[in-house]
């Protein structure tokens, strides 16, 4: 007996570790995703730049525990040296968070007059960090503007960024004399269906704005969550399976020992109903106490689980703590049917005479 | 008036004619003995007449009603309403006390009741061992509470196999004697058994051999209550 619940409270320890960090997964993984850069981007509707103030009322509609990073991206064409480059207005405080995959050699922006150049950049016109640069351009009272800044990093992001130059947003709006950025980028921990519902509110809410998904991750993040989770009830449904194989062949065993005992009530009595009662009740306080076992276990392995794997606590949902009594009781009254049935099967005729 | 009678009982395995064409009958209040060689179909009229098995053919009628037409869980009832079960071998639950071994049938027949067990165990006189683990009563001390557990729900029959059959001379005297009390009570019993001793005691001696009754004998009466004990 003791057998089938070591087997029920292991079933359960792994039934609701599994659940727990199932029902984490979204969470847990969503933060880890973010790393991977923005998941939404806002451009404009009916005007070329979108409004400090419209990207303010959007950042107002995300949940401030769910949003990363949000940075707006003014771009403009740029020359140095009379070569052409894409410049890109940005906030960097921001931009570290919804790009935290960027790779700076040197230092990020942090006073007026310093700037990011890509890595294309870099190795192209042989800048390193603290060389200065004089870049012009074209403002948008038709003159030119011109200044000297100064290379205070190397950016290395591994796509089409490498080859812009970084600086200021202010300063952008200060050289260009136009506010506003082209594009804004935001990076949510949320779900696909979240960020979808997310999408549906700001496009309602801000006219101004036109909210896009970043499909590319948003798609692949929804895939992997659900290959996860799909893993995790697998692992789940073969422990479950295993632990009730176990107590079945316990149970089994149990009832041959108890043969003569089965046979002795038989025949003072006890009907089918009895015998099968008996064992099920058997079953269900079985399945509760290894039920009760598995909880206070699971919660240590979930705990223990999600901070190798995933680097911190888990937040365990309590709804989860009946649910796997619940289902321990139920796999171990399943695991009991078989057994019980051949428990009322016993002739107490046969039993009795030793046979 | 009959309790039980039995009208050309056969119970066939196969080629093997356990019991064949046996008739019987069994008064209200008698003590009836059957005893035979081994094979000679003691056992397997025991199970036919202690609801356990079903005859091939013939009929089986015990307090009016025919037990060859009931189902197993009809045979069950009648094996927990009518029926009193003394075994050879005791057969008591090993974790429970003697007094919850005796509670046990009366869980099955309705409801348990403490004080009634306890005056059953009285009756056989094991009232101070009632809180005692099989194991730590004598061979005798088992046999009794197997008799007070087959007395607990008031039996109509009283079927004892080998009652005395793993008991010594001093305990069989005292089973003896409570079966003797209990046929002067009133109860039906009958007794399965090798010993010529405890079939002396019955009003009547059934022979059987080769799955046949081969002799009827009407012993002497012989209802010395005082010198049996208890």
């Amino acid at each position: 007996m003791a057998v089938a619940l070591f087997a029920i409270a292991i079933g359960a320890t792994v039934l609701l570790g599994m659940a727990a960090i199932s029902y984490d997964i979204p969470r847990q993984m969503g933060r880890e995703f973010r790393s991977y850069g923005a998941n939404m981007a806002l451009v404009p509707v009916g005007s070329p730049l979108i409004s400090k103030e419209a990207t303010d009322r959007a950042r107002a509609l995300i949940p401030p525990d769910q949003l990363v990073g949000m940075t707006p991206y003014r771009y403009e064409m740029v020359r140095i040296n009379m070569q052409g480059y894409t410049a890109a207005g940005t906030l960097f405080d921001e931009a570290r968070r919804t790009s935290p995959y960027w790779s700076v050699d040197g230092e990020w922006p942090d006073e007026p007059g310093e700037i990011l150049i890509g890595y294309d950049i870099a190795e192209f016109t042989k800048l390193a960090h603290g060389a200065v640069v004089t870049i012009t351009g074209r403002a948008s009272n038709g003159g030119r503007f011109r200044r000297d800044m100064t290379v205070a990093g190397i950016v290395r992001t591994g796509s089409v960024e490498d080859e812009f130059i970084f600086m200021h947003l202010a300063e952008m709006e200060d050289l260009t004399g136009i506010a506003g950025g082209t594009v804004v980028e935001a990076s949510v921990a949320a779900n696909e269906e979240e960020l979808n519902s997310l999408v549906a509110r700001i496009a309602s809410e801000i006219p101004d704005v036109a909210p896009h998904l970043v499909k590319r991750l948003t798609q692949s993040e929804t895939t992997v969550l659900s290959k996860l989770q799909s893993l995790v009830f697998l692992v789940s449904l073969v422990v479950l399976g295993l632990s009730m194989i176990c107590v079945a062949t316990t149970m089994m065993t149990v009832v041959m020992e108890r043969r003569k005992e089965i046979g002795l009530k038989k025949a003072i009595g006890a009907d089918n109903r009895d015998i099968a009662s008996e064992f099920l009740g058997e079953g269900l306080l079985l399945g509760c106490v290894g039920g009760l076992l598995g909880v206070f276990c699971g919660y240590f392995f979930a705990q223990a689980v999600s901070v190798n794997v995933f680097g911190r606590g888990i937040s365990l949902d309590w709804r989860l703590f009946p649910m796997v009594i619940l289902v321990s009781a139920a796999v171990t009254i399943a695991a009991c049917l078989l057994p019980a049935r051949r428990a009322t099967a016993v002739e107490p005729a046969h039993v009795l005479r030793g046979e | 008036m009959n309790i039980l009678e039995l009208n050309g009982v056969s119970m066939i395995y196969g080629q093997v004619k356990a019991l064949y064409e046996v008739s019987l009958t069994v008064e209200k209040g008698e003590w009836l003995a059957i005893m035979g060689p081994s094979g000679s179909g003691k056992t397997t009229m025991m199970n036919i007449i202690g609801c356990m098995d079903k005859p091939s053919s013939g009929s089986v009628v015990l307090d009016g009603q025919d037990l060859s037409r009931l189902n197993p869980s009809d045979l069950t009832a009648i094996r927990r309403d009518k029926i009193g079960l003394i075994f050879q071998q005791f057969h008591l639950i090993s974790y429970l006390t003697a007094l919850e071994n005796v509670m046990v049938a009366q869980y099955y027949h309705s409801m348990i009741d403490e004080d009634e067990a306890l005056g059953a165990l009285d009756r056989v006189g094991l009232a101070d061992r009632a809180k005692h683990l099989p194991r730590q009563l004598s061979g005798g001390e088992q046999q009794r509470v197997c008799i007070a557990r087959a007395l607990i729900n008031y039996p109509s029959l009283i079927l004892a196999d080998e009652p005395t059959g793993n008991l010594d001379e001093t305990n069989e005297r005292v089973v003896i004697g409570i079966l003797k009390r209990l046929h002067a009570e009133g109860s039906t019993i009958i007794v399965v058994t090798h010993d010529p001793e405890v079939a002396e005691e019955a009003e009547k001696t059934v022979f059987l051999e080769h799955g046949r009754i081969a002799n009827i004998v009407k012993n002497a009466p012989c209802h010395d209550l005082a010198s049996s004990g208890n």
